[in-house]
């Protein structure tokens, strides 16, 4: 067996739903305050999935107060304490970064019937 | 105790720590080296044992070799290195060297060839820093620059850092955090990077210094 695979599958976690590029996910993370740890939510668009097993990251898009930001969160990292998807989008493409050329209405993403 | 094993290189990847920090790893396939013979004081003038390391067909193996390997009882390695022991009491010829000698949190030294870079230029091989692109120095983009004063001393100085081969020397990486040690898989996990290519021959020993 592959002995880079049996490391990563030790930290590899099995509860991650399935999502990817165009669907709006709610990510809680874990953030530590000096001794205090408490959960912060980002949620936005998802614009990307970078593959490579326990290497894996995604990327988080969301306009906020006319604000365009992005977060890359590696994806079994312990500090991300969970990921609910909140709609499902319908997009032709594995990337979405034509959405940073977008604003408003523009930048909207097609619900997927599922 | 022998104090190191052969190992071979397998690749980098990360984990993560439980502060949810993550860590460049290297993993390594450390043993199973069995020991092949044991180096004494009154024979050889030093205290060593000799592992082996892989397997080999034993139609590869010359007759001194295999007659090497046949008095140990051992099936032909692919590699044999010798490790300096402070005493030959608890080891023996025949026995397994495998990862359990190291424990996970202890810093290791890992031994390699880097990878071969051929004839590399100043930039490369000695971290030079060029000439500017701009204002005029486009020439010099990658040169040396001055190699030395004129008449005085009207000579190159000995070990001037210039072009050449560069890589596929043996190098050692010190002090690196030993993540994971597991004997049933003779997987070896170190932070950080080591050198040479995936599937490179790695001797790991444990840290001969402690860090400052």
């Amino acid at each position: 067996m592959n002995l880079i695979e049996s490391v990563e599958n030790q930290y590899m976690k099995s509860d991650i739903p399935d999502f990817g590029p165009g669907d709006v996910v709610k990510v809680n993370t874990r953030i530590r305050e000096g001794q205090k740890e408490r959960i912060q939510a980002y949620e936005g668009t998802v614009i990307r999935r970078s593959h490579g097993g326990l290497k894996e990251t995604f990327t988080v898009r969301r306009v906020a107060f006319g604000a365009g930001s992005e977060r890359t969160f590696p994806l079994h990292s312990p500090n991300i304490e969970s990921i609910q998807v909140v709609r499902y989008g319908a997009v032709r493409r594995a990337k979405l970064y034509y959405l940073r050329d977008r604003t408003g209405r523009a930048a909207r993403v097609k619900e997927r019937r599922r | 105790m022998v104090n190191g094993i052969i190992g071979r290189k397998i690749g980098m990847t990360q984990v993560f720590e439980d502060s949810g920090k993550a860590v460049p790893v290297t993993v390594i396939q450390a043993g199973p080296c069995p020991i092949v013979q044991l180096k004494t004081q009154e024979k050889d003038g030093y205290q060593a044992v000799q592992l082996g390391f892989g397997t080999q067909k034993e139609s590869r193996v010359n007759r001194p070799k295999r007659g090497h390997f046949a008095k140990a009882s051992v099936d032909p390695a692919f590699v044999l290195r010798e490790f300096r022991v402070q005493s030959l009491e608890d080891v023996s010829v025949g026995s397994v060297v495998d990862a359990s000698v190291f424990s996970e949190g202890e810093l290791v030294d890992v031994t390699g060839t880097s990878k071969g870079r051929g004839f590399s230029g100043v930039v490369r091989r000695w971290n030079f820093a060029g000439g500017r692109k701009s204002h005029g120095g486009e020439q010099d983009l990658r040169r040396p620059g001055s190699i030395g004063a004129s008449a005085t001393p009207s000579r190159v100085f000995k070990g001037k850092r210039m072009a050449g081969r560069h890589g596929a020397k043996r190098h050692t990486v010190q002090n690196l955090s030993v993540i994971q040690a597991d004997p049933e898989r003779n997987l070896l996990v170190v932070k950080g990077a080591v050198p040479g290519p995936p599937n490179g021959l790695l001797l790991v020993r444990k840290a001969s210094k402690s860090p400052i």
